[in-house]
């Protein structure tokens, strides 16, 4: 049984941290109806952003924030940039487009910082809290930590006047316009937001995965499959398919089939629920008149 | 004057140019309306006054040019357009539609008060408050586009075929509210309009627009009692 519970609570960590990215990703596609295959990317770059800061002598929660807030102008000036010139242009263009950032993203870190593999520090004690013997304080702290990031969304969505206005873009631009909402800075600012969301989830992933350039392609795997699982519309389906996807994989991945096939599981969920439910278990099932 | 005038109003969706020089004004405080039939031009001009379609020609309010402006910019001159369509948030509940509708305003306590002076107006809505706006009636959402459209404290109101698809009996609380809210709360309002009838029965001006253009103009009661509009928009 300790077996078991280890590898559900190690689940639940990364799975906070695959649904961090999910929301992410469910943020971006609520306002466009994409799926931002660069998402992942954007978050690695964001992790060697605070790995640069505190190899040069920065407190660790000192470059956290730092670079939290430089993601999300990051995230705002690519929209503004990048995305701005193609929003209405034909979902193969943008979907390119980025795929283009990925590339981009994910050549130009490895050019600056080498593709070498290096340690990432947790801001959190090395030996167990509380001296339980089924969680690492970093596991702990990832929870943690993604529990304050779903709180403050979903406080600043619920209640703030901009939180509202972002919803109200998202699902009704024009009528958005009449009533004075910016549509496109509402846009922009939902890019930042989920920069700095994914930010926050690669600082959390790298200490356990290690950074180098390519480790959030198996995060955005499962992130993509947890948002899918919840449904990709509803940003708390997309937090609890990724606590379920984070649990699945490591407990499969333990027992059942092996960690070398882990990823699998990512794949299998998103055909699985690609055929049989395609609106995840908290979508919105959308009919169109024909 | 004139809180809105236009001059040589031209406009169109893509090739096809719908509106042809349209030219009309309207004082402050008054309800002026747009009549004509289907595809005439109204809900274009509407829009064309919005900035939500591409323009040629002039359209001055309050003295001042906003033609080519961003229809964001436009609203927040005092100018509410209650949108052909009724442009319910409908994943959104009652009172966070109607909080959008003072999203320009920065007075929290007078958006609260506001907030129960609308319910005041349309009790139903105060009733629904926290229901989803999608789940309202189609009277309901109605009375919703208005009171967000009032959030704003106009200076003027764009009404789009307020009337569409409801019951004689809505139409007719509707239009008394909107006639108490020009008289109480000096609330301009354009009003577009396949009702001739109910809307001359509203309206101070009106004008009768064919095929993009102005044929007629005239107080409500020199159109309601010319021959020709008689005959083909009023049916008797």
């Amino acid at each position: 049984m300790e077996p078991f519970i280890h590898q559900v609570l190690a689940g639940l960590a990364t799975g906070g941290i695959y649904a961090s990215v999910a929301l992410a990703l469910v943020m971006i596609y609520q306002a466009t109806h994409l799926v931002n295959f660069a998402q992942g990317e954007l978050a690695m770059f964001s992790t060697y952003i605070a790995w640069s800061l505190i190899n040069a002598g920065m407190p660790y929660w000192g470059a956290f924030f730092l670079t939290v807030g430089l993601s999300f102008v990051l995230g705002v000036v690519i929209e503004r940039v990048v995305i701005r010139p193609v929003e209405n242009s034909p979902v193969l263009a943008v979907v390119v487009v980025f795929i283009a950032l990925l590339v981009i993203l994910n050549s130009v870190t490895g050019w600056i910082y080498t593709f070498t593999i290096k340690t990432f520090p947790s801001p959190f004690p090395g030996q167990p809290l509380f001296g339980n013997k089924y969680m690492s304080s970093h596991e702990i702290g990832a929870i943690g930590v993604t529990l304050v990031v779903l709180l403050l969304l979903y406080v600043f969505f619920r209640f703030t006047p901009l939180g509202l206005a972002m919803r109200a873009a998202a699902q009704n631009p024009e009528s958005s316009r009449l009533v004075g909402i910016r549509v496109g800075w509402m846009l922009a600012l939902g890019w930042g937001l989920a920069a700095a969301i994914g930010s926050v989830a690669g600082m959390m992933v790298a200490p356990i995965v290690f950074l180098d350039p390519n480790m959030m392609g198996g995060v955005l795997l499962y992130a993509f499959a947890a948002a899918l699982v919840g449904g990709i519309d509803n940003p708390a389906g997309a937090v609890f398919g990724g606590f379920l996807v984070g649990v699945l994989e490591n407990v499969l991945g333990a027992f059942v089939i092996g960690n070398e096939l882990k990823l699998a599981v990512a794949l299998v969920l998103i055909i699985g629920v690609l055929t049989v439910r395609p609106s995840g278990l908290f979508g919105k099932v959308h009919v169109t008149r024909v | 004057m004139a809180l809105l005038e236009t001059a040589n109003l031209h406009a169109a969706y893509g090739q096809t140019r719908v509106l042809h020089g349209i030219s009309f004004s309207m004082e402050e405080g008054t309800i002026t309306t747009l009549l004509g039939a289907n595809g005439a031009g109204k809900t274009t001009t509407l829009r064309a006054l919005c900035g939500m379609v591409r323009t040629e020609g002039e359209v001055r309010f309050g003295g001042q040019r906003i033609d080519g402006r961003a229809t964001e910019d436009i609203v927040r001159l005092g100018i509410a357009h209650v949108p052909d369509g009724r442009g319910t948030f409908v994943n959104l509940t009652t009172e966070e539609n109607l909080r959008l509708g003072a999203y320009t305003r920065k007075d929290r306590a007078a958006i609260d008060a506001d907030l129960e002076r609308v319910y005041g107006y349309f009790p139903r809505l105060g009733e629904r408050r926290a229901q989803q706006a999608g789940t309202l009636s189609g009277g309901e959402q109605q009375m919703l586009a208005v009171s967000r459209a009032l959030m704003l404290r106009p200076r003027l109101m764009l009404l789009d075929e307020p009337s569409f698809g409801l019951a004689p009996l809505i139409v007719r609380e509707l239009f008394g509210i909107l006639r108490a809210l020009n008289q109480k709360e000096h609330v301009s309002m354009l009003l577009v309009e396949q009702n001739a009838a109910m809307a001359l029965d509203l309206a101070d001006h009106a004008y009768l627009i064919e095929t993009g253009r102005v044929v007629l103009s005239g107080t409500s009661g020199e159109i309601k009692s010319n021959d020709a509009v008689r005959r083909s928009y009023l049916g008797y």
